[in-house]
C-alpha cells in the first residue's frame, strides 16, 4: 500500500498553488503602519579616501528624515561587522571606500521617492586612491596594501594547501604524459528574481522583528545578537517566501544592518529593498578563481597525479559563505571521480578593490571550480593521448566496488557508480553515432563537438568535525506534531527559496508516518517558531533536515507503536510497522493506522504515558553525501561567426533515493541553465579603474528559453549508505557539472586545430578569434 | 533607479504636443513607448523637466499602403510590424528586425517612431529605414519637414529633430515586383542589442540584374551607416556570390566599430563582412520569390 504523496511520487508542488496565483508573501509585500524607506548612497570610485560627507542638502529634501553615515555607526561600534571567515566588513565606511558601488550612507525618508532624491542630494567628497583590480598584481611587492587595518601588511589573505607536495612532484615527473593548463573561472553573480531586502521593526518592548531575504534565519539571529548586543530573545527573524537565493542570500549585507539602525534611530519601521543594479554591482559575487592545473598519466592512459595552484580573488574582504574549516571550502574534492595516487592543491586568497566574493553560487563551497578543473583536465589529457574521452574516463573511474572510497585529499565518498551513469548518458545521446557524424563533418570542414563531464559532488554540510558557522555546528532540524485528527504540522531549521520544501518534507513525513502528504503542513523561516537550524544552501536540506524529518517521524512511530499495542491489547513487541500501519505480526487485518493512534494519543493512552504525539530531531550528519552524474553535450559551431549552438544535452544524475522526481528534474533543469550561463554568457568584468562593466541586465546576459536547449534528463540511483532515506542533495549538481561538458564540447570541435582550452564565457568572438588565427574564419 | 520629479502632459493633438515642447525650450521630451527614454531617466542620465506623452494622440498608430508608399505612424508598436501580414509579405526586412528587437514586453511598448528618433546607432530599425529609402515626416512650430533617413542621423543620439519637433510618419517607397530585402542581426543573446546588424534591400530587374540596392549597417559607427559605395557596386551586377562578396568587403571598409562588451572592434568588422553577404543572399532569394 502506498501513501498519498509518499517518497518517489511526482506530486505537484504544494507551494505552487500560491506562487502561480501571485499570492506569495515576499519581503517587499510586508507593509507596516508608519513604515519608512531606506535608500543607499554608493561610491562611484573603486578605491578612495572620503574627505567629507555633507548631508545638509539631503536633509532639506521634503520627506527625508535621517541620513546615517559611517561616523554615526562608529559611535555605536557598528561601522564594521565580522564575516564568516573571521575577516571584517564595513557596514559603512568611516574613511575609505574599497569598491565601486560600496555603501557610503543611508537615507531614510517617508517615501521611496523622497529617499532616492535624498540620495542624489548627499554630497561626498572623494580623494581617489590607486586601484588594484588584478589579483595577480595585488601579490606583487609594490602593490598598494588594501587592508592597512590588518597586522599582515600584504594583500595575501591566506595561503592554504593540502596533499602531498613532494609525492605529487615526483609522480608528475615520472608520468609518461603531463598536461598543464591555465583555467579562469570568471566572476559571476547570483541573479535571483527577487533582490535582497528587509523590513525592520521594533515593538514597544524593544523587540526587533526583521523580515529578511535570508537563507539562514537562525544563524543570522545569533550573529545579530552577538554583533549588536541585543538579547537573542528580542530578535525575531522572519524569512518569508523567497524569490531564489542560490547562495546570494546567505551573507549579511550592510543594507540589512542599516535598516535596523534606521528603525532604531527613527522609532519607525524601515524597509530597504535593493534595486537590480545594486544587486548586480554591490552584492557578493561568486567564483573568480585563477587556476593552473597539471595532470599526469601513463602512456596507456592511467591517471597518476594532479597538481593545482589557484589565486582566489576575494574582493576587499574575505566574506566567503564557507562554513568548512578549509579556507578554500571543499575545493579539494578536485580529484573528482578518479582514484589519484597523488595530488596537491594550493590556494592563495587575495584582496582586490571589488565587492566581497566567495558566494557559493548554487555550489557547495568551491565544488563548481573543482569539478570544472578536473573534468577539463581529464579531457585535455585524453585528447593529448589520442584516446576517446569517454573511454579514458571509463578506464580511470573509481570502481563501483571501491565505496566507501577515501580520496587522496581526504574525503570519504559514500557511494557511487560512475561507469553506469556515463554508459547511460552515452546510450541516450547515441555517442558512437555522434562520433561518426563528427568525423564526417570534419572532412567537410564543419565544426561539431561532443563533450563529457562525469562530475562528483560533495554536499550536505555538514559533519560537525569539519563544519561550523562562527562555532555553530552545521546540524539541521525537524519538529513534528500530530494533531488528534491525524493531521500534522512540521517545522524545520532550513528555508526554501524555491526548492519545494513544503512538498518534499511532507512527502518524507507522509512515507514515514503513513499519512497523506496533503495532511502535513510544513513551516520554515520564523526564528520564533521553527527549531534551530543552519539554513538552506549547498544542497544541504535533504541531507540534513530531510534526515531529521525521517528520524523525528521514527521517534513518533516508537511512541505510536506503544499506543497501538495498547489499542490492540497486545505487547508492543508483537507489532510491526508494515504497509504504513502498526500491524500485529502475521495478522495484517489486526492493525491501527497513524490516525487512530494520533486520536488515542490525546484521548486513550496507556497508563502513565505522556499526552500528545510529537518529536524533534537535530541531525548532525555523519558524512557528506556525494551525488554524481555524467553529462554529454553536442555542439555545432558557426565557423564564420564563432557562435556556439548546443544541439543536444543529456544529463544523467544520481542523487540517491529520489523523493519527488518532478522536483528533482526541475532542480536539474534550472541547474543546467545556470551552468550554461557562465559557459556561454555571463561574466562581470572591471576596467583598470575598478569600474564594473555590465552592472545591469543590459550587459549581464542571463540565458533565456531561446539559448536553452531541450534538456534530456535521466537518472541512476545509488543510495547514500549513511542517510536514513538513502537520499543525497541535488540542487546544485547540474550547475556544478554542466560548464565543463559545454567547454569540452566546444574544445572538442576545435581539437583538430590544436585547441586545448577556451576560457568561459565562450563568446562568439573568442571562438572566432581562434578560428581566425587558425585560418578557418 | 527612480527618476527625479518631472511634469507630465498628455496632449490630444500633434499641434498641442508641439506647443508644449516649444514652451519648455528644449527641456521637455517626447514620451513614446518609453523603452529607451525611461531607462536613462531612471539612471538620472537624462533629467527632462517635462514629458509629453504622445500615446493619446489619435491616428498616430497605423501601417498602410497607398498608391505610392507604405506609411507607418509614429506610435505604431514594434510588435505591430510583427503582426502585420502586409509587412511580412511585402517588407519582410521590417519584420526580420522587429522580431529580433528586445523581448515581447519591450516590443509591445516600444514604438517605430521612438526607435528611429532615438538616434542610438545600435537600434535596429534605422538601418532598415535607410536601406528601404524611407523619408521621415517631422512637424514643428514652423510646419512640416520631410527628411530622407540617411540625412536624419547626424551623430550618436543626435538627429535632425529639433527639440520642439515631432516625427509623426515614416514614408517608405512602395514595394515593387523583383524587390527583396532582409535584416540580419548577430546578437550575444536573444533580446540584446546587436553586435552587428545589416539591412539589405535589392531590386532585381527582369533580366536578372540588380537595378537598385540599399545597404545599411547597425552598431558599427557613431550613427547607423549607409554603405553607399557597396550599394553602387551592386547596381548593374548579377545577384551572385561574387558581387555580394565584393560588396561585403566594401561595406567592411566603412565600418568603424568600437570594442565593448559586445565584442572587440576587429570581430565586429569581420562580422560586417559575414553578415552583409548573408543579408544580400537572403534579400536576393526573397526578390526571386523565396521566403
Ligand atoms: C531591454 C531592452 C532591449 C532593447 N533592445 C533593442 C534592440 O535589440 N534593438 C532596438 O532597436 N531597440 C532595442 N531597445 C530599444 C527599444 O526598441 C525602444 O523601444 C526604442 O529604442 C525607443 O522607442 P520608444 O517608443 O520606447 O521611445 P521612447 O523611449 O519613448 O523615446 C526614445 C527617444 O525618442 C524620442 N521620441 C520618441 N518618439 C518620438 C517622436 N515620435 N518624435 C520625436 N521624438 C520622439 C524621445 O523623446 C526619446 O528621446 C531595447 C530596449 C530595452 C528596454
Amino acid at each position: 500500500m502506498t501513501v498519498h504523496g509518499g517518497i518517489g511520487q511526482a506530486i505537484k508542488r504544494k507551494e505552487d498553488a500560491r506562487f502561480v496565483r501571485g499570492k506569495g508573501n515576499y519581503v517587499d509585500d510586508v507593509k507596516l503602519p508608519g513604515m519608512l524607506y531606506l535608500d543607499i548612497v554608493r561610491s562611484p570610485y573603486a578605491h578612495a579616501r572620503i574627505r567629507s560627507i555633507n548631508i545638509e542638502k539631503a536633509m532639506k529634501v521634503p520627506g527625508v528624515l535621517a541620513v546615517v553615515t559611517g561616523k554615526d555607526l562608529a559611535m555605536a561600534n557598528l561601522a564594521w561587522m565580522p564575516t564568516l571567515m573571521s575577516d571584517k566588513q564595513m557596514v559603512l565606511p568611516t574613511d575609505r571606500v574599497m569598491y565601486q558601488a560600496q555603501e557610503v550612507a543611508g537615507v531614510v525618508a517617508e517615501s521611496r521617492y523622497a529617499a532616492a532624491d535624498g540620495v542624489a542630494a548627499v554630497e561626498v567628497d572623494y580623494d581617489p586612491l590607486p586601484v588594484v583590480v588584478d589579483p595577480k598584481k595585488a601579490l606583487e611587492p609594490d602593490a598598494p596594501i588594501l587592508r592597512p587595518d590588518r597586522k599582515e601588511q600584504t594583500n595575501r589573505i591566506w595561503h592554504w594547501e593540502v596533499g602531498d607536495r613532494e609525492g605529487t612532484d615526483k609522480a608528475l615527473k615520472s608520468s609518461d604524459v603531463v598536461v598543464r593548463e591555465n583555467l579562469y573561472i570568471p566572476r559571476i553573480l547570483v541573479s535571483s528574481i527577487e533582490t535582497c531586502g528587509c523590513v525592520a521593526s521594533f515593538d514597544a518592548m524593544g523587540k526587533l522583528t526583521l523580515w529578511m531575504t535570508t537563507q539562514a534565519p537562525h544563524a543570522i539571529r545569533t550573529v545579530f545578537a552577538m554583533v549588536t548586543g541585543l538579547p537573542e530573545q528580542k530578535i525575531r527573524i522572519i524569512s518569508p517566501d523567497l524569490g531564489g537565493g542560490f547562495g546570494g542570500k546567505v551573507p549579511v549585507y550592510p543594507g540589512y544592518v542599516l535598516a535596523v539602525v534606521a528603525a532604531l534611530k527613527t522609532g519607525q519601521p524601515v524597509k530597504w529593498i535593493e534595486d537590480r543594479s545594486e544587486n548586480l554591482q554591490a552584492d557578493s559575487f561568486a567564483r573568480d578563481y585563477h587556476i593552473t592545473a597539471e595532470i599526469g598519466a601513463t602512456k596507456d592512459g592511467k591517471l597518476t597525479a594532479l597538481r593545482v595552484k589557484t589565486i582566489a580573488d576575494h574582493g576587499y574582504t574575505d566574506a566567503a559563505a564557507n562554513p568548512s574549516k578549509f579556507p578554500a571550502g571543499l575545493f579539494h574534492i578536485i580529484t573528482g571521480s578518479y582514484p589519484f595516487q597523488k595530488a596537491h592543491v594550493e590556494v592563495d586568497g587575495v584582496y582586490t578593490n571589488k565587492p566581497p566574493g566567495g558566494i557559493a553560487y548554487r555550489c557547495s563551497f568551491r565544488v563548481t571550480e573543482a569539478a570544472f578543473t578536473i573534468e577539463r583536465m581529464v579531457d585535455i589529457l585524453a585528447h593529448k593521448l589520442g584516446m576517446d574521452p569517454a573511454e579514458f574516463r571509463m578506464k580511470n573511474f573509481i570502481p563501483s566496488g571501491a565505496f566507501p572510497f577515501k580520496s587522496v585529499l581526504g574525503w570519504t565518498y559514500d557511494s557511487g557508480n560512475y561507469p553506469a551513469a556515463l554508459r547511460k548518458a552515452m546510450d541516450l545521446i547515441g555517442y558512437d553515432a555522434l562520433r561518426k557524424e563528427q568525423a564526417e563533418k570534419r572532412k567537410q570542414g564543419e565544426l561539431m563537438g561532443i563533450g563529457i563531464s562525469s562530475f562528483t559532488e560533495i554536499v550536505g554540510a555538514g559533519p560537525s568535525h569539519t563544519f561550523d558557522i562562527l562555532g555553530l555546528k552545521m546540524f539541521d532540524s525537524c519538529e513534528v506534531r500530530i494533531h488528534p485528527t491525524g493531521k500534522a504540522i512540521a517545522r524545520f531549521g532550513t528555508k526554501s527559496q524555491g526548492q519545494g520544501h513544503e512538498t518534499t518534507y511532507a512527502q518524507i513525513l507522509a512515507e514515514e508516518l503513513g499519512l497523506s502528504s496533503e495532511d502535513i503542513s510544513v513551516e520554515e523561516g520564523d526564528t520564533d517558531t521553527a527549531p534551530y537550524g543552519l539554513g538552506t544552501y549547498a544542497s544541504r536540506s535533504t541531507p540534513t533536515a530531510g534526515a531529521a524529518a525521517a528520524i523525528a517521524a521514527r521517534k513518533i512511530r516508537d511512541k505510536g507503536q506503544k499506543i497501538a499495542a495498547h489499542l490492540l491489547e497486545v505487547g508492543p513487541g508483537d507489532l510491526e510497522w508494515k504497509d504504513h500501519k502498526f500491524q500485529v505480526k502475521g495478522v495484517p487485518d489486526k492493525a491501527k493506522t497513524m490516525q487512530e493512534v494520533a486520536f488515542a494519543a490525546y484521548t486513550n493512552l496507556p497508563p502513565g504515558m505522556e499526552m500528545g504525539l510529537e518529536a524533534v530531531d537535530y541531525y548532525d550528519p555523519p558524512n557528506m553525501t556525494y551525488p554524481f552524474g555524467s553529462y554529454i553535450c553536442a555542439v555545432d559551431i558557426d565557423k564564420e561567426t564563432g557562435e556556439v549552438h548546443i544541439r543536444r544535452f543529456v544529463a544523467v544524475d544520481d542523487c540517491g533515493t529520489i523523493i519527488n522526481p518532478m522536483i528533482v528534474d526541475g532542480q536539474i533543469h534550472g541547474g543546467l541553465t545556470m551552468g550554461l550561463a557562465p559557459a556561454l554568457l555571463e561574466e562581470i568584468q572591471y576596467d583598470e579603474n575598478g569600474n564594473i562593466q555590465g552592472g545591469s541586465f543590459m550587459d549581464y546576459l542571463l540565458p533565456t528559453a531561446v539559448e536553452t536547449p531541450k534538456w534530456e534528463t535521466a537518472k541512476t540511483t545509488t543510495p547514500s549508505p549513511h542517510h536514513p532515506l538513502g537520499a543525497k542533495g541535488v540542487g546544485e549538481s547540474a550547475t556544478v557539472g554542466a560548464p565543463a561538458a559545454i567547454v569540452n564540447a566546444v574544445v572538442d570541435a576545435l581539437a583538430h586545430l590544436g585547441v586545448t582550452h577556451i576560457d568561459i564565457p565562450m563568446t562568439p568572438w573568442k571562438v572566432w578569434n581562434i578560428l581566425h588565427q587558425k585560418g578557418v574564419a | 533607479m527612480i527618476p527625479p520629479r518631472f511634469e507630465y502632459f498628455a496632449p490630444a493633438t500633434i499641434d498641442e504636443a508641439i506647443q508644449i515642447l516649444d514652451r519648455f525650450e528644449g527641456e521637455a521630451k517626447v514620451l513614446a513607448g518609453g523603452q529607451s527614454l525611461l531607462p536613462v531617466m531612471k539612471l538620472r542620465l537624462a533629467e527632462p523637466r517635462a514629458l509629453v506623452d504622445i500615446n493619446r494622440i489619435p491616428n498616430l498608430a497605423f501601417i498602410r499602403e497607398d498608391a505610392k508608399s507604405l506609411r507607418i505612424g509614429a506610435t505604431t508598436r514594434t510588435n505591430d510590424l510583427n503582426d502585420s501580414d502586409l509587412i511580412h509579405k511585402r517588407y519582410p526586412i521590417l519584420s526580420d528586425a522587429a522580431y529580433e528587437i528586445a523581448d515581447p514586453l519591450v516590443r509591445n511598448m516600444g514604438t517605430v517612431g521612438g526607435n528611429v528618433s532615438h538616434g542610438d546607432p545600435a537600434n535596429d530599425l534605422p538601418a532598415c529605414m535607410i536601406a528601404l529609402g524611407a523619408i521621415f515626416h517631422l512637424r514643428g512650430p514652423k510646419g512640416n519637414r520631410a527628411i530622407p533617413a540617411p540625412e536624419f542621423y547626424q551623430d550618436t543620439f543626435v538627429t535632425a529633430l529639433a527639440p520642439n519637433e515631432l516625427l509623426h510618419e515614416i514614408e517608405i517607397p512602395k514595394a515593387k515586383a523583383g524587390q527583396g530585402n532582409a535584416y540580419v542581426k548577430l546578437e550575444k543573446r536573444v533580446g540584446d542589442f546587436p553586435i552587428v546588424g545589416i539591412a539589405a534591400n535589392l531590386l532585381i530587374g527582369s533580366k536578372g540584374v540588380i537595378q537598385a540596392a540599399g545597404l545599411a549597417l547597425t552598431a558599427v559607427g557613431p550613427t547607423v551607416l549607409k554603405a553607399v559605395e557597396a550599394e553602387r557596386h551592386l547596381v548593374g551586377k548579377a545577384p551572385d556570390e561574387a558581387a555580394f562578396a565584393r560588396a561585403s568587403e566594401i561595406a567592411k571598409g566603412i565600418a568603424n566599430p568600437t570594442s565593448d562588451l559586445r565584442g572587440p572592434a576587429e570581430y565586429k568588422k569581420a562580422m560586417v563582412g559575414v553578415l552583409t553577404r548573408r543579408a544580400l543572399h537572403r534579400a536576393a532569394d526573397r526578390a526571386r520569390g523565396g521566403a
